[in-house]
């Protein structure tokens, strides 16, 4: 993708996906914010789903001209004023290393920090919200410090625990409940963030925050 | 009522899948071949969409604590009603009492993985979040969120006597609707973001060569196995929204297909996504079987969904009007 022009791909045909151009920021996120706010007042949209720093619109049939819709997101795209959410700020206790953080040692070995380095420098953002994927209830995280970031694992996990701390590339998260990552898990956390009879049933919305504390380090 | 007779895990309640969850992170789960719940749930007149029970491990035993019209569709799996041999992709009544039996799925032309029973009025579970399907990762919707195990009863919407005729079937969509190549299961493919990413030499591998379903796959994905794919230089994705179908490659090189029960967000690179339209295609290629790829064109794509909509909306014709035709006699 070329950082000057936005992304428009299809994912079979009944989704596309609509990528910001230029670096990862909050700014830009903000208008993708707006810009879902925007597409799933659509008639042919069913589901206006943010990513990071991008928007998958999921929808009932095949458009009829594809070109239309490209058209339709980047004219909505350029329109697209920051939308400013206000949210809570949830702290969130980690265990780091030992037995729930099984993948520190490659961390480590990608960043070449000691185990305290990386430590310090994950729990000192405040980490904004800015959208939920993957699994339910799990919040994708902006604003990780850039020096520990580390690949996704050549091959993924088959499972993971809830509440594993794990970094992917540039990116950080909290798994809401067990199952398949190709993250690397540095950290445990005990938290439930989804709860299906709750309305909505996600906890955390984008434009929340999450602060994670150092509850314990294990060598 | 019916009751689960077999310790075999991993059959769950699925229907079409859920809509409207995708911003809370949650994907759709669903049947791995809709077309089969679908026509199954047709010969019994019920809605397409009722939830059935999915079944991909035999053999696999119920028995109806009541009458109940039931039919089999999917996977042909020699079943019994007690010892009375059942066609599949039928309606049939059962007594109370009567054990249905589930066999090894046969061999032949094409052997499918995952057979569908479904009940009258359809299996009678409480929707959550939109839908009646089994959400394993979030454990809910289906049975308590969970695969279903020996012990478990089931109700049925509509026990009793069946309002359709029975001992009337539908000829297989792997029948009227077949695509292979070269002897193997094949889907077709639209290219994705990254497909230009990886080598002319992958690019052509993965559409000339058969790819082996490992046993590493199930209802989240299909890891597949073959020709390494190469990208010409590393890709870090940022995380996006994705749909079953999509086909990511980590940097392993093995690709693997999003199924139902895949996350609906992820950030490996993806070389195509299989159409919407095929993805039963897959959802029934077995463990150890070989698939290939066929590159499809945007019409193409949106044609085959076309006729698959055409096949259901036929099947549902051709059952009403045998009913009328019965009803008239």
């Amino acid at each position: 993708m070329s950082l000057e022009e936005a992304g428009f791909s299809v994912l079979g045909t009944t989704a596309v996906l609509f990528e910001a151009p230029g670096p990862m920021t909050l700014a830009a996120q903000r208008r993708i914010w707006a810009l879902a706010r925007e597409a799933e007042t659509w008639l042919e949209v069913r589901e206006a789903v943010p990513g990071m720093n991008n928007l998958m619109l999921s929808l009932k049939q095949p458009p009829r001209r594809l070109e239309a819709l490209q058209e339709r997101l980047r004219a909505a795209w350029a329109a697209a004023e920051p939308l400013e959410l206000e949210g809570r700020v949830i702290e969130l206790p980690v265990v780091y290393g030992g037995a729930g953080g099984p993948h520190m040692a490659d961390v480590a070995a990608h960043t070449g920090f000691g185990l305290d380095e990386i430590v310090e420098r994950h729990s000192a953002p405040l980490y904004p919200v800015y959208a939920l994927g993957s699994h339910p209830g799990y919040c994708y995280l902006g604003g990780m410090d850039p020096r520990i970031a580390t690949p996704r694992r050549k091959v993924p996990v088959l499972s993971i625990p809830g509440g594993a701390v794990s970094i992917g590339g540039a990116q950080t998260g909290v798994s809401a409940s067990a199952g398949p990552s190709g993250w690397n898990t540095i950290g445990s956390t005990d938290m439930g963030f989804f709860d299906p009879m709750r309305d909505p049933p996600a906890l955390l919305q984008p434009g929340d925050s999450i602060r994670f504390r150092v509850e314990r380090v294990i060598r | 009522m019916i009751e689960i007779l077999s310790s075999s895990a991993l059959a769950t309640v699925q229907d079409l899948g859920r809509e409207g969850g995708l911003r809370w992170g949650v994907g759709t789960s669903g049947a791995m071949d809709p077309l089969a719940l679908a026509a199954g749930n047709l010969l019994l007149g019920n809605e397409e969409s009722a939830a059935a029970i999915e079944i991909p491990v035999f053999p696999f035993r119920v028995r109806f604590a009541e009458d109940c019209a039931f039919a089999v569709a999917g996977a042909d799996c020699a079943a019994t009603l007690d010892t009375r041999p059942l066609m599949p992709w039928s309606t049939y009544e059962a007594r109370a009492g009567q054990v249905l039996s589930l066999g090894v799925p046969q061999g032949g032309a094409w052997r499918a993985a995952r057979a569908y029973l479904c009940l009258a009025g359809g299996v009678d579970v409480p929707v959550v979040l939109n839908s009646r399907s089994t959400q394993l990762r979030g454990a809910f919707g289906g049975l308590d969120g969970r695969a279903l195990r020996k012990g478990d009863t089931l109700r049925a919407g509509t026990p009793g006597r069946a309002t359709r005729a029975t001992g009337i079937g539908l000829v297989p969509p792997a029948l009227v609707l077949p695509l292979q190549r070269d002897g193997c299961a094949a889907m077709r493919v639209l290219p994705a973001a990254e497909y230009e990413g990886y080598t002319a030499a992958s690019r052509e591998a993965f559409w000339s060569t058969p790819w082996k379903v490992t046993p590493q796959s199930d209802r989240y994905g299909y890891r597949l196995a073959g020709v390494a794919l190469e990208p010409i230089a590393a890709m870090e994705m940022r995380s996006h929204g994705i749909v079953p179908g999509v086909i990511q490659v980590p940097p392993g090189g093995q690709p693997i297909v999003q199924m139902r029960d895949a996350q609906p967000s992820g950030g490996y690179p993806k070389l195509g996504t299989v159409i919407e339209a095929d993805l039963w295609r897959l959802g029934q290629a077995p463990i150890g079987s070989q698939v290939r790829f066929i590159r499809a064109t945007w019409d193409e794509a949106v044609a085959a969904l076309a006729e698959v909509r055409a096949w259901l909306d036929e099947s549902g014709r051709l059952l009403d009007l045998h009913q009328g035709l019965r009803q008239a006699s």
